[in-house]
């Protein structure tokens, strides 16, 4: 997760006094455990995983118990593997669909709406997208499966009002992850724009309103500019959550038909797992972790320009 | 107070990280570890392990038997049993180990050489020689006791070939005769599908074994060769292989490629589509009853009225006539064990006559044992049993080497690029033949076509 430092930060400059480095370190002292339980179970991994990904250890064969280090030879194969160039496409295509489009825009459409609505109406309509939200992964996966199956619920209903239905996993795969990801995941780019939404000064729009500005202006000049950051912080977080989808896509299409919907975690846990080539599947996350990086960095520098 | 707090609270958490540290690696030779597969319809294993453990500990007084059963699909349970070989910690000393396996896991230095104490087990001459072969590695030693295998050929529909005119006890001899009869059941019997092959990555290994295999080892041509070392990919057979495919998908004798290519399509051929009368001939494997059994996850107490069963035949009749391949589980040694000696008599215990017996009925396994096959209580049952133990002599293993599942990943691809129309069969075969010259490296490889 990366720190982001709120407007209202105005912490007083720390004064050197012997009494306060007492208490600092009375306050660090308990964090200990909690930083090398991370540098244990999380930095320990990563720095394995980029260590594998220039070997060439696998699960078996003779490279399982005396892996080679192997140089670039791991990220040249994966540059010149038209399947990877096809992932990491989908894996653009699936965020660019499913967060920066979908939820994003799904959830500021839904609080927009939500912001002057009746009391019940919010609570309503809250309780079922938040619903969504807090059902696991892997059931959203099988519910999505059973409702969109050649015998699923949606067939069955196009089917009761006289049309006719799709193989719609297999003819339109991608899109279906996309819808089902839109529909797991808006809840909560919905609760942070509410919760920017409430912190835009009210006074401002109403005089907004009396210099006769339309709906759409004290939109896009007043509310849209004041959540800025909640825009970008959002965007961020649902990014790198979507990057790293795989059970949805997994449950729902296994990365198929073919390889429609094989997106990077999928291959990567195809290569290591499936293939057994655990140095390939290494580097195969460490580029995914990159991928993560630039967009992080270009919301981070798009978040610190100024209005 | 709340410094005392802090302080009480990190002392509580480095204990509790301490000790969840402290726990493993406590192999000290005086408990034996099985690792084995249990999942979904196969729980044979874990009955066979069940039943011995009591008569093992008994038979050696202070080892323990530690069962590890992996609850996990096929493709998982290799993956799960590679990583606890990663460490010695956690590395079974005993493990059910798929034969295709036994060449790479043998070059990971995983496995125990089991030839002199095989040399001296009285029971090795009951095993029949193709299966003794399968867990032998191409260093020459042997890895492995085999449990039993499976074999491939024909399933058949006799209601369904009485209303088409089809003869009861149909053996066809060719690909032309198979064909000729899928033809006159669409013809007859609409509404049927008439074979079945399977094809594409969504039934995943089945496509390669059950299906291209199938066809491929029928026309004289092999994946790999065994003399050269090498794959052997383009060739004729493959070319022929695939244009068969295409025959029985354009001509609509098979299931729809939305069919074929649904990942539960294998289930649905054994659990549905037979047993309800909706498939006419299906390229299948041995183990099918095992769902139908009373207690099988579709029972069907009529299957054996119903099904009939016929080897698959060569291309145009070439001797010997029949095709089958096999896969097959064997019992391996792991290379670290504490206690080879106990370990080896877990191995002797659970492969003796009377608990291969129970095995094979249990997992619905194809005989490997001459004296198992010669009793009775191994047929009785189950009446297609004689025919695909008759199999075991034609049968052929897969290639065993561990670039094999990416190949079956690129044959899976190929036949679904056939099925579904997008590639020509030739253009198929030569991307395919691209891709085995990339996974394997190109002097791995020879075309003959």
């Amino acid at each position: 997760m990366v720190a982001v430092d709120l407007p209202e930060s105005t912490r007083p400059a720390a004064r050197r006094s012997p009494a306060r480095g007492r208490r600092a370190a009375g306050r660090v002292l308990p964090l200990v455990p909690a930083f090398a339980l991370i540098a244990l179970f999380f930095l320990g991994p990563i720095l394995w995983c980029v260590y594998a990904s220039f070997t060439d250890v696998a699960l078996t064969g003779a490279t399982a118990s005396t892996p080679h280090l192997v140089g670039l030879r791991n990220y040249r194969r994966m540059f010149s593997d038209p399947a990877f160039g096809q992932s990491l496409w989908l894996t653009v295509v699936f965020v660019l669909g499913s967060a920066v489009i979908g939820q994003n825009v799904g959830g500021m459409a839904l609080a927009l709406l939500m912001k002057s609505r009746h009391r019940i109406a919010r609570a309503v309509v809250g309780a079922i997208v938040v619903g969504a939200w807090v059902m696991p992964e892997l059931v959203a996966g099988f519910v999505w499966y059973a409702f969109l199956a050649d015998d699923g619920t949606f067939n069955a209903i196009l089917h009761a009002v006289g049309l006719h239905g799709k193989s719609w996993l297999y003819a339109m795969p991608l899109v279906s992850v996309i819808i089902a990801n839109v529909w797991r995941g808006t809840a909560f780019s919905m609760l942070v724009y509410s919760a920017a939404l409430s912190n835009v000064p009210e006074d401002l729009l109403e005089a907004a309103a009396v210099d006769g500005a339309s709906s759409y202006r004290r939109l896009r000049h007043i509310t849209l500019p004041l959540m800025r950051r909640a825009v970008m912080t959002n965007l961020m977080t649902i990014t790198l959550q979507t990057l790293a989808v795989f059970t949805l896509i997994f449950v729902m299409t296994g990365g198929g038909p073919g390889t429609k919907t094989q997106t990077l975690p999928i291959y990567m846990y195809q290569s290591a797992f499936k293939f057994y080539q655990l140095g390939y599947g290494a580097a195969l996350a460490i580029v995914l972790l990159a991928v993560g990086g630039v967009f992080s960095v270009v919301y981070l520098r798009m978040m610190r320009e100024e209005v | 107070m709340r410094r005392r707090w802090a302080l009480v609270m990190t002392v509580v958490t480095v204990a509790a990280g301490l000790s969840a540290c402290g726990d493993s690696g406590s192999s000290d030779g005086k408990t034996i570890k099985v690792a084995y597969q249990k999942f979904g319809n196969f729980i044979g294993a874990d009955e066979l392990f069940k039943k011995i453990k009591p008569v093992f500990e008994q038979q050696n007084p202070g080892v323990k038997l530690k069962l590890i059963p992996i609850e996990a699909d096929e493709n998982s349970y290799y993956t799960k049993l590679g990583l606890m070989r990663r460490s010695k910690a956690t590395a079974p000393d005993v493990a059910y180990e798929d034969t295709f396996f036994v060449n790479s896991d043998a070059q990971a230095r995983f496995l125990m050489p089991l030839d002199d104490k095989l040399a001296s087990w009285p029971d090795w001459n009951q095993f029949v020689s193709a299966a003794k072969a399968a867990g032998k590695a191409g260093d020459g030693h042997t890895y492995g006791v085999p449990m039993g295998t499976d074999t491939r050929g024909l399933w058949y529909n006799k209601k369904i070939f009485a209303k088409a005119g089809l003869p009861a006890d149909w053996q066809p001899k060719s690909w032309n005769d198979l064909l000729t009869a899928a033809r006159q059941i669409k013809a007859k019997v609409p509404g049927v599908i008439p074979l079945n092959v399977y094809a594409g990555k969504g039934v995943g290994e089945a496509a390669s074994m059950q299906g291209f295999e199938m066809l491929l080892y029928g026309t004289g041509d092999k994946l790999y060769d065994d003399q050269t070392k090498k794959w052997v990919a383009p060739s004729r057979g493959m070319n022929d292989a695939m244009n068969f495919l295409k025959t029985v998908y354009s001509e609509k004798l098979g299931p729809t490629p939305q069919q074929a290519l649904d990942p539960h399509w294998s289930d649905n051929v054994s659990g549905q589509e037979l047993s309800q009368g909706k498939l006419a001939i299906d390229l299948d494997g041995s183990w099918l009853p095992q769902a139908w059994i009373p207690g099988g996850a579709s029972a069907w107490p009529d299957w054996s009225k119903t099904l009939g069963t016929a080897p698959m035949p060569t291309q145009n009749g070439q001797a010997p006539g029949k095709v089958s391949l096999s896969g097959g589980w064997l019992l391996s040694v792991g290379a670290n064990t504490k206690n080879p000696d106990a370990a080896w008599k877990l191995v002797q215990l659970a492969m003796n006559k009377e608990n291969s017996l129970f095995f094979y009925i249990k997992g619905t396994q194809v005989s490997v044992r001459n004296d198992v096959t010669a009793d009775p209580e191994y047929l009785k049952g189950n009446p297609t049993q004689k025919f695909w133990t008759s199999l075991v002599q034609y049968t052929q293993y897969r290639p065993a080497y561990s670039v094999y599942p990416q190949i079956s990943n690129q044959l899976q691809a190929a036949t679904e690029a056939v099925v579904t129309g997008q590639a020509a069969p030739e253009k198929a075969v030569a991307d395919l033949a691209g891709q085995i010259k990339q996974l394997a490296g190109p002097d791995k490889v020879e075309g003959t076509s």
